[in-house]
């Protein structure tokens, strides 16, 4: 699939903060990176590495105690942060749509399928009444491999798989360029994950889609991903192609996650796990939010912490460690 | 080895179970501010119930020696709330009527509690023919208008305190009950109950240990909300003169003062000091109750939803945000 | 430990080595027919959960029940465990017959007899066990998924690593309990032991949590442990400490593990055998090596080109399957993933294949291997 060279969505120095009564939680802290037409880029990290909040933070869907104190967001040009809501509210949906992570159990059980997607397209003035978004209704089942005849079907009598892609027609309703995927296919059996997997190839291909796959689960990436951004406590911990996360990992982090996945074609690699908790993210410690966990931490690590650096043409990363000698 | 932050804690592994439970309290009313009020609201009652002897100005049992000027008396220096239809102080009749209609439906909800969360317990826990039967007991009990039921028993048994307060707590266990089983069905396919099956546990252990601590705080926060019905049905019952005659409660005075002239002697005091003494406990009874159903039903809280403006942030107000 | 063929010999049972024998379990849960249905005298229908599994567990032995959701690997467990009865077929535990142990409601001892005579026991096992299903549940513990569910958040971690001695009534002494609880919980790598008694379930990490789990399973001294998906709920960098936990207590302890699971990516590096299932039954079964390496069933392989691989450069040809698992109650005629089976043949209408032997230990159900090796049993 080709990648368009000029970005569609550009986001730079994006900062969320939390400010509840436990402190103030410093949840995503410069993120940077760019998403191009037709790109498919995988954003990674484990459970409160901030990966979900950053894309809250690109739809402005942040819950009571989110702030975004820093950064721009621009989408074609336009930095999205600087609207008023109203406004927002007309790009979200139409440009960027997002499928939640668990959306798939959050169906309304008493209206059927495709009388909740229907509101998506009426909310937006896509159509002026939910009978005649109809049309549109069975488009979008066809088209994410649903029988259009099992619109009016309630959300009890679609299977896990077939919810999930009721999501994502969802999602699609508005033609949006740029979906961001919550973890899709993480309470899936694996088939139907490849199904899923497969069905956002598809689209991404028909439709020139942008796709954002946020998931803890690197060997997903691997398999449809262009781009990776691994998230670590909150920062970029490395950004780079598929492939050279996987065949030349440079952060710490990168290479110990990649020794903690099990893989199918060298089954006899022993599985290692990380010591140690992630941060708190009210409490971090002053320098690299991953030195306390670090097999390669240095003085420098708990003290300074590492900016984005953009260390090999087309990779960036935090870590003092790479380049120096024999890393 | 294994490196984990290892949690500080007391040793004894059996202690502090207690004291977790007050502070947890402690902390939760101190978010609240509805029910920091309620529960100030409460106190206060209940220290002019249980200190009335010391509290009032004059003894209500009292006789004294009236003049036709002592009746229905304007509040003045001698009696701030006036006097009511026997000449007696509104004030201490009304601070020593606080004890009837709490002690009433205190006692009246703790039958109520007792009764539903049984109930309860075995209709969600036991299921089956049993909990059937006790669902559709409780219907019946649902179904029946509590109060024309409520004045019929008090006429044929005789309004003294004691049968007040059991028609009372009798016919009031059905939200309770109900709420419990709900809850309790849910608990009981729990992961943890499984597993406790699955060590060979039985229905009397995994009652004793996981169903009923669980249940418990809802059980107690639901039994503060009856409180305040239960109030009400004891004024309501007194108001309409099956009252125990012995005490004067609030629905009493209430009653007194409707039925012996108030209204067109204009003696306000008489109605609003017991009406209002009514309505505060109530008011803090709903208060409180609400405030601990919200928290031990994460369900009901909304305060995670939020608009648009504040969520973008510039700098120098983060800072004052600190 | 080489694995036995499906057919039990009443002699090879008795052996030691072999922990659990499970032989044509079968658990069906009948669907309520309604009123018309029961009056029409309409044949009930049946969710077919657990459909003709068998499959044995040797000592010290990891086996994994690999399967998606709704093939029953589940059902499978909790029938192992007592905590369904099973409808049809026999599991034998150490040698002893339990499969009818959860039938009795009170779970009451069979009769004993004074003298344990060895050859009547091997003649008819069945009437000597003074096994009650609580005593056997002393020796088989599970382990279920999701660690943020398995606590009772308002029990501590002592009240809830000590529930299993207090339920069958050990260690009286509140010190020897102490004492026992301290040392199951060291044993599962929470160290030391005394600073996490007093903790609640909300205060510990998903990892720390699931420990304590394995604490209550070991703390009886178990001889088999049944572990429901026990990592998958967990961060990824801290799921390879429980699962070399549950290597370490096999290879310290003897202790036999079923370690079911949806992720084959696991199962492929710790277990010994696996074992595949498709609505109800086992297709296929093996050394985990030889079943990854040279899978012969169609679902086997399908699955395994699906599973994605952490390796960009490696392009599998996938082979995904449409629709979803079917449901357990009208299972089509003949083998049951003919619907879905890439390869099916007629034949494979008609005949609904057992476990063929198709190499050393290893087994699958196909009509396509059947072809010319001998049929087990």
């Amino acid at each position: 699939m080709e990648i368009d060279a000029s970005p569609l969505l550009d986001v730079r120095h994006l900062s969320t903060h939390f400010v509840t009564d436990e402190g103030v939680f410093r949840a995503v802290e410069d993120l940077s990176f760019q998403l191009r037409r037709g790109e498919f880029l995988g954003l990674v990290g484990e459970s409160g590495c901030g990966k979900t909040t950053a894309m809250l933070s690109v739809l402005r869907l942040l819950p009571a105690a989110g702030r975004i104190v820093a950064g721009e967001v621009r989408l074609e040009g336009e930095d999205i942060l600087a609207l008023e809501a109203a406004e927002m509210r007309r790009v979200r949906w139409r440009k960027m749509s997002i499928i939640f992570q668990g959306a798939m159990n959050a169906l309304n059980p008493v209206r059927s399928v495709g009388d909740q997607i229907a509101e998506a397209l009426v909310l937006h003035e896509m159509a002026p009444t939910y009978h005649q978004a109809g049309k549109r209704v069975a488009e979008l089942l066809e088209l994410v491999g649903i029988d259009a005849a099992r619109a009016d079907q309630y959300p009890h009598q679609y299977s896990g798989g077939m919810r999930q892609r009721a999501m994502i027609a969802m999602a699609l309703a508005c033609n949006p360029q740029i979906v961001i995927a919550d973890e899709p296919t993480t309470a899936l059996d694996v088939m139907i994950q490849a199904q899923i997997l497969e069905l956002l190839e598809r689209l991404q291909g028909e439709l020139g889609l942008a796709v954002i796959l946020v998931t803890h689960d690197l060997s997903v990436v691997a398999e449809v991903c262009h781009n990776v951004l691994v998230m670590y406590g909150g920062v970029l911990a490395e950004y780079a192609t598929v492939d050279a996360i996987y065949n030349e990992p440079l952060h710490p982090y990168t290479r110990l996650l990649l020794e903690a996945f099990p893989d199918l074609s060298r089954p006899d690699a022993r599985l290692v796990s990380i010591p140690g908790q992630p941060p708190r993210l009210n409490a971090l410690p002053a320098g690299c939010r991953f030195a306390p966990r670090c097999p390669m931490v240095i003085d420098r690590c708990r003290v300074e912490a590492p900016p984005v650096r953009q260390v090999r043409p087309g990779r960036w990363a935090t870590c003092h460690r790479i380049d120096e000698e024999g890393v | 080895m294994y490196e984990t932050p290892v949690p500080r804690g007391p040793l004894d592994p059996r202690s502090g179970r207690g004291r977790r439970a007050l502070a947890a309290l402690i902390s939760l009313f101190r978010r609240s501010p509805l029910g920091l009020i309620g529960m100030l609201m409460l106190g206060l009652a209940l220290f002019a119930a249980t200190f009335a002897p010391w509290l009032a100005p004059y003894d209500p049992d009292e006789s004294i020696h009236v003049t036709i000027d002592d009746i229905y008396a304007r509040p003045s220096a001698e009696h701030l709330l006036g006097t009511d239809d026997g000449g007696k102080d509104v004030l201490s009749a009304f601070i020593f009527g606080s004890r009837v209609s709490l002690l009433v439906g205190f006692s009246a909800s703790l039958i109520s509690m007792v009764i539903g969360g049984f109930v309860g317990l075995v209709a969600g826990f036991y299921g089956g023919r049993i909990g059937n039967a006790l669902m559709r007991l409780t219907d019946i009990f649902l179904v029946i208008p509590d109060l024309p039921l409520m004045i019929v028993i008090v006429a044929m048994v005789g309004p003294s305190l004691w049968n007040i307060i059991l028609v009372i707590g009798i016919l009031g266990w059905t939200g309770t009950a109900r709420m419990v089983r709900a809850q309790a069905l849910s608990l009981k396919e729990r992961q943890f109950v499984l597993r406790a099956r699955a060590l060979g546990a039985g229905n009397f252990h995994i009652l004793r240990r996981h169903i009923f601590p669980l249940v418990l705080p809802l059980m107690v926060a639901n039994t503060v909300l009856v409180i305040s019905l239960s109030i009400l049905s004891e004024s309501t019952l007194s108001f309409l003169g099956l009252g125990d005659p012995t005490t004067l409660s609030w629905g009493g005075m209430l009653n007194f003062a409707f039925t012996r002239g108030a209204i067109s002697a204009r003696a306000w005091w008489a109605l609003i000091a017991p009406g209002l003494g009514i309505v505060w406990v109530v008011l803090a009874c709903t208060l409180v109750g609400n405030t601990l159903e919200e928290a031990f039903n994460p369900r009901l809280q909304s305060h995670h939803l939020q608009g648009d403006d504040k969520m973008i942030v510039s700098p120098s107000r983060l800072k004052a945000e600190g | 430990m080489s694995a036995a063929p499906t057919a039990v010999d009443a002699r090879r049972s008795l052996v030691p080595e072999t922990v659990l024998e499970v032989e044509g379990l079968f658990k069906h849960f009948p669907l309520p027919r309604g009123l018309v249905g029961a009056l029409l005298g309409r044949p009930g229908r049946v969710v077919h959960a657990v459909d003709g599994v068998s499959f044995t567990l040797g000592r010290g032995e990891i086996l994994a029940l690999v399967g998606e959701s709704g093939c029953g690997k589940t059902t499978t467990a909790l029938s192992l465990m007592g905590l369904l009865p099973a409808s049809a077929g026999s599991i034998r535990f150490n040698g002893q017959d339990v499969t009818h142990l959860s039938g009795r409601p009170d779970g009451a001892a069979r009769a004993t007899v004074a003298a344990l005579d060895g050859a009547a026991y091997r003649r008819e096992p069945s009437v000597f066990p003074s096994l009650t299903l609580k005593r056997l549940r002393r020796q088989i513990q599970m382990i279920f998924q999701d660690p943020y569910e398995s606590l009772n958040p308002r029990a501590t971690v002592y009240e809830a690593v000590a529930e299993p001695l207090e339920v069958h009534g050990l260690e009286p002494d509140s010190e020897s309990r102490l004492a026992r609880v301290c040392r199951a919980l060291e044993d599962s790598g929470l160290k030391p032991a005394q600073a996490f008694l007093g903790r609640l379930p909300h205060e510990l990490s998903g990892g720390q949590r699931q420990r304590v789990v394995i604490a209550g399973a070991l703390v009886l001294e178990p001889s088999l442990i049944i572990a429901d998906e026990p990592v998958s709920m967990l961060d990824v960098s801290i799921r390879a400490d429980i699962l070399n936990l549950l290597d370490d207590l096999r290879t310290r302890r003897g202790i036999s593990i079923l370690y079911i699971t949806h992720d084959l990516g696991t199962a492929a590096c710790f277990t010994d055998r696996i074992a595949v299932m498709y609505l109800g039954r086992i297709v296929e079964i093996g050394p985990t090596r030889r079943v990854l390496a040279d899978p012969q069933h169609p679902y086997t392989r399908a699955l395994l080109s699906v599973v994605p691989v952490p390796n960009p450069r490696l392009r599998r040809k996938r082979l995904i399957l449409s629709g979803e698992t079917p449901n357990p109650i009208d299972l089509p005629s003949g083998c049951r993933f003919r619907p879905r089976c890439p390869v099916a043949v007629d034949r494979c209408a008609v005949v609904d294949p057992g476990l063929t032997l198709v190499g050393e230990g290893h087994q699958a159900a196909c009509v396509l291997v059947e072809g010319d090796r001998p049929a087990a049993t």
